[in-house]
């Protein structure tokens, strides 16, 4: 199985104060990675660190084996990095429809765009009912599925995913969370997934990664991770 | 009947260069947060620029398109090296250079065009003569701007580069993380403001004349737009110049005198500001703080 990302010994900064020491981490090909640990652990900046956004970075990062610690966010985006932030980052005054074109504005491959639309309204129906909508007056977990979407639109080769569950009601989580796993299943979307919620982060994951103050201390199988009461107790909190 | 018909007609003309100067304030204020204070200097430069071409010699139409291009030009070199590099400073920084910069621009066309009034040539012959209560350029100038602002309007409904730009105006890192460069998008707003205000100083030349302080007032009746229709607001910013224009001839005429038709703008921009700061269309921005 090749490696689509690989993050070794990187620092990140945020002025002075150093927030990430020496994480390694590596996502696979067609694999969910799930990226767990507490508020404040360096989850989020660790996305940020992959998108070069925001944070100073030393150490390597490579996108399928190509360097990516010097580009750019906008270059990283078009090497097919699609990012779904944290507090999602819809447009909130666009459309939905206009969400979506603007996830397919980096993107190299265009002749496909309109079966891609089809393609993420066939996972989120109630987005193409809402097609010509603000994207502000969505629910918060139409709002998510959005993000989802526009950065499917992108065709990625890899896609952050910053707590998807955030702030969303317990039912309307499963249903993001399997369509998740029915998007890697069918699409083979690589996918680095950051959450508190472990429990159904482990559920889909393939493999996990415990961080906790800014460094990696656990990683291994999501299932093994998941059975081991010890590590439960002592980093899942339950 | 037909003294008032006439002036809200002639309002409306000249409201017309309003909305466009406005909308030029809008463009750059959404992607910037700032009112650019220079901006009717920009488009007196630029005015300036076609009377040298004309003087060379050039058709009206050649003209015209030339210094629209070369204002583009010149709204993006200004963003480049001016506006780029303070970025990030306080507001106070920033609105200090966009007045220097309205300083120097009328120092430097006074220094190389001096400070004498010139005429400046209309393209519209008698054939656009179709009311008595219009001359044949308020006419071709309603046309003018009309084209020019459904143009505009189509760009950013209806381009990828207009989504893109409004949506590095509504959210850079967002804007980012799709793949959009938003420097280059601020950039080519300033080149789309330059543009817009050539085209207005170009139709208020043959009206106002050719001199360094030609835009100052059309600048405060432009702000006046802005704010009236909502700063925020590109339509309301247009609805907002042809009100003002309207309004500006009509109480000139009827209420307080020619000499004082300035002061209508400001009493709206005081009105405005007071009443209902975030203007007629205008949505109010809330900041969490």
């Amino acid at each position: 199985m090749s490696t689509v990302l690989e993050m070794r010994k990187v620092n990140a900064w945020y002025g002075a104060t150093q927030v990430l020491h020496e994480v390694s981490l590596a996502v696979g090909e067609g694999q969910i990675t799930a990226l767990l640990g507490a508020n404040g652990a360096g989850k989020t900046t660790t996305l940020r660190a992959i998108c070069n956004l925001m944070v100073r970075t030393t150490g390597s990062l490579a996108l399928l084996g190509d360097d990516i610690s010097n580009t750019v966010t906008e270059d990283i985006v078009r090497l097919g990095v699609a990012h779904v932030p944290d507090g999602r980052g819809t447009f909130k005054s666009l459309t939905v429809e206009e969400n979506l074109k603007l996830g397919a504005y980096a993107r190299a491959d265009r002749a496909t765009i309109g079966r891609d639309y089809e393609r993420v309204y066939g996972y989120f129906p109630r987005l193409a009912e809402r097609r010509r909508q603000q994207a502000g007056t969505l629910s918060g977990g139409e709002q998510q599925m959005l993000a989802i979407s526009r950065a499917l639109m992108l065709q990625p080769k890899l896609l952050l995913l910053d707590e998807p569950s955030f702030g969303l009601a317990p039912i309307v989580v499963r249903e993001i969370f399997s369509i998740l796993k029915s998007i890697n299943a069918n699409d083979g979307v690589s996918m680095l997934l950051v959450e508190q919620n472990a429990n159904m982060a482990l559920k889909i994951a393939h493999v996990a990664y415990l961080l906790e103050t800014g460094a990696v201390v656990m990683s291994g199988d999501a299932g093994a991770i998941a059975s081991d009461e010890a590590i439960r107790r002592s980093y899942l909190g339950h | 009947m037909s003294g008032l018909a006439l002036q809200i007609l002639s309002g409306l003309a000249t409201g017309g260069i309003y909305a466009s100067i406005a909308l030029a304030l809008v463009m750059i204020y959404q992607a910037t947060h700032l009112v650019n204070f220079a901006q009717g200097e920009m488009a007196m430069l630029s005015t300036y620029f076609a009377w040298m071409l004309f003087a060379g010699g050039m058709g009206y139409w050649q003209v015209f398109f030339l210094t629209v291009a070369a204002s583009f030009l010149f709204g993006m070199v200004i963003e480049r090296i001016v506006i780029r590099p303070i970025s990030g400073g306080s507001v106070l920084s920033v609105i200090t250079v966009f007045i220097a910069l309205m300083i120097i621009m009328t120092s430097f066309a006074g220094w190389v065009f001096t400070f004498t009034i010139k005429s400046f040539p209309s393209p519209f012959s008698d054939c656009w003569k179709i009311t008595p209560l219009l001359s044949p350029h308020e006419v071709g100038m309603i046309a003018v701007t009309l084209a020019m602002l459904a143009l505009v309007f189509a760009f950013f409904r209806f381009t990828p580069v207009g989504l893109a730009m409004r949506a590095a105006a509504l959210d850079p890192v967002a804007s980012r993380l799709v793949g959009i460069r938003v420097s280059r998008m601020l950039a080519l707003g300033w080149g789309l403001a330059g543009a817009v205000g050539a085209v207005a100083g170009m139709m208020a030349a043959p009206i106002v004349y050719l001199d360094p302080h030609m835009m100052g007032g059309i600048l405060i009746y432009g702000f006046a737009a802005a704010l009236l229709g909502g700063i925020n607001n590109p339509w309301g910013a247009v609805l907002g110049g042809l009100i003002v224009g309207v309004l500006e001839n009509v109480c000139g005429t009827y209420l307080v005198g020619t000499e004082l038709k300035l002061t209508i703008a400001l009493v709206l921009i005081v009105g405005v500001l007071l009443l209902r700061p975030a203007g007629l269309f205008g949505k109010p921005t809330v900041t969490r703080v």
